[in-house]
């Protein structure tokens, strides 16, 4: 089984606080932590245990600029075979089309059984795994929590759908799945394992490699832009408590009584 | 002339759900003045009546109705929706399980652009439509502009509209079975089989009057017992987010959330949970809200009625202990 994971660059939102810069044009990208995208994590770990099972060799492909680098040879140090960084100047400020044109004329050059992508990113829009399908015609399912391996055709797939239940259906390869957190349980990667990846060659690919003018791409091809950001405003918010740790326990007690929130 | 704009109405064996009516408060927020068209996909007798009902506050409904139709495949309703809806058209779809399934290609196999998740809508202006959309689970949020000369999918965030109670659409049911389904069944490469329940868990959280709610910021399994004796010292039950069951630490039956269980307690403790929307999804009946979490900045203070900005591996050993000494 040929597998392509699409993986992303993103700022670990479980380690930052997220604020808006001075000019509302992005967040404040000064001191944020870096990881590779939570559900994209997944979706190697996956791709990973099928290789193992049925064989094949999976590939981990990112749209970013240099620093995705370091994410590409994470995934390589949990297992993944290959890696392919997409990046070119003019690649910046792409919207969810423009990054699933890019990586549909990377996938077009190889030929993969399945195309992972994560189900969605902290700063992303759920979108690209579902455009990329479309783009490339090829059976799509979201949300994806079981997969099994039926034969070299077809796949049996679990997607979550709501209040917890799953949604089980036969797809046929090849084909794409976006895929949620929760399948598995993705391994663990320590510093020996990235060293062990370090000196492996990851080729960079930009616009004339894929086939793009730099006028059709990145901000210039975007149609969906971001104009500011800002913080929202959601009702009053809550009472904050302040005071020495006692204060603050004593105080919330005696307001837990009066909501029956101490039986 | 304005661009034709439809939403897609979800029901489940025919009944409505809420996003029906919140797909024609989000449409008058495009044009207060909107001639909207809903979009019934389904199997038989169920769907006459819920496309009766949506003609009330619909102009027209459109209705696609085919025994193969009984459950929403998502690949197979992209398939017939492309050969029905006029290029250049503004389409709404819930932002739920099954419009993120559908939406995104949709949107491609329409030519349109698309915009994610809205949870709000400011109307158009020099033919660009400008919505609001969150990310980073809510702690920022961000205008989006989008050319719609070419008409747009747009994916709306359930539960942030106010349904449109009017009624008062008068409109007609149009059968467009036959146009959809001309040149056969389209997405059979995806084969619907069947859902599988989720399992119940030994505790039954939607039943519960406290709950006491782990997130993220627990940090680590072994720390959970510290979360268990809070709530035996409050006389509550344990949930969870998502993160928590995705590490396997608690039962699926216990995580709270759209993808989990829907819970309506008198009061909600949420200890190191960031309060993404997924997971507001789930609690209901406006229960009195305690979040405690290191980052003041999370969206779960916003929706809170008492915050409380501390490390909760610190603070909730002592708030059990004092509550211990109070109860005696």
């Amino acid at each position: 089984m040929e597998i392509l994971v699409c993986v992303k660059r993103v700022p670990d939102s479980s380690e930052n606080e997220i604020e808006v810069n001075s000019s509302g044009t992005d967040i404040d990208r000064g001191d944020l932590v870096y990881s590779v995208n939570e559900w994209d994590n997944y979706a190697v770990e996956e791709a990973i245990q099928i290789r193992d099972n049925v064989g094949g060799c999976v590939t981990v492909a990112s749209v970013g600029d240099e620093d995705s680098e370091e994410v590409l040879r994470r995934e390589m140090a949990m297992g993944a075979d290959k890696g392919i960084l997409l990046s070119d100047e003019a690649f910046a400020g792409s919207d969810g089309k423009g990054i699933a044109s890019i990586l549909k004329a990377e996938i077009e050059k190889g030929k993969y059984d399945l195309i992972f992508t994560g189900a969605q990113a902290d700063d992303g829009s759920s979108q690209v795994g579902g455009m990329l399908a479309a783009m490339l015609d090829l059976p799509y399912a979201s949300l994806v929590n079981k997969i099994e391996v039926i034969d070299d055709k077809k796949l049996k797939i679990g997607r979550e759908i709501e209040g917890g239940n799953q949604e089980l259906s036969e797809i046929d390869l090849p084909c794409v799945l976006s895929i949620q957190t929760g399948i598995n349980e993705p391994r663990y990667v320590g510093i020996r394992g990235i060293r062990k990846v370090a000196s492996l060659e990851i080729p960079v690919k930009g616009a004339a490699d894929l086939g793009f003018s730099p006028d059709s791409i990145g901000e210039k091809g975007a149609i969906a832009k971001r104009t500011n950001y800002f913080v929202p405003e959601l009702g009053e918010g809550a009472e904050i408590l302040e005071g020495s740790t006692e204060e603050i326990i004593d105080k919330l007690i005696e307001l837990l009584k009066s909501q029956g929130g101490i039986k | 002339m304005a661009q034709q704009i439809f939403a897609y109405i979800v029901h489940n064996e025919g009944v409505a759900d809420d996003t029906t009516l919140e797909m024609v408060a989000a449409a008058k927020k495009i044009d207060p003045d909107v001639s909207l068209t809903g979009i019934v996909v389904g199997s038989g007798d169920s769907i006459n009546a819920l496309c009766d009902e949506a003609a009330a506050s619909y102009k027209e409904v459109w209705k696609i109705d085919n025994e193969a139709l009984s459950y929403p495949n998502a690949e197979v309703i992209r398939g017939l929706l492309v050969r029905i809806i006029p290029k250049g058209s503004i389409l709404l779809v819930p932002n739920n399980t099954f419009g993120m399934d559908l939406a995104p290609g949709l949107s491609i196999k329409l030519d349109a652009a698309y915009l994610s998740d809205a949870v709000d809508i400011e109307g158009i202006e020099d033919g660009k439509l400008n919505s609001i959309r969150q990310e980073y689970s809510g702690q920022v949020s961000t205008h989006m502009q989008c050319d719609i000369a070419n008409g747009v999918v747009v994916s709306v965030r359930p539960g942030v509209f106010k349904a449109d109670e009017s009624k008062s659409a008068g409109g007609s049911v149009v059968d467009k079975t036959a146009a959809a389904l001309e040149g056969g069944l389209p997405g059979g490469m995806r084969r619907y089989l069947e859902v599988v329940e989720a399992e119940a868990g030994d505790v039954d959280i939607t039943k519960s009057e406290i709950l006491v709610s782990v997130g993220r910021g627990i940090e680590d399994e072994d720390n959970i017992d510290i979360v268990n004796e809070l709530a035996e010292s409050m006389g509550g039950d344990v949930s969870c987010s998502r993160p928590i069951v995705d590490a396997k630490w608690l039962e699926k039956a216990r995580q709270v959330g759209t993808s989990g269980q829907t819970v309506k307690p008198k009061v909600y403790m949420a200890l190191g949970i960031s309060g993404s929307f997924q997971h507001l999804g789930g609690i209901k009946g406006s229960p009195y809200m305690v979040a405690i979490n290191k980052n003041q900045k999370a969206p779960i203070f916003q929706v809170a009625d008492v915050g409380v900005v501390t490390d909760i591996l610190e603070f909730i050993p002592e708030l059990s202990e004092k509550i211990n000494e109070v109860k005696g």
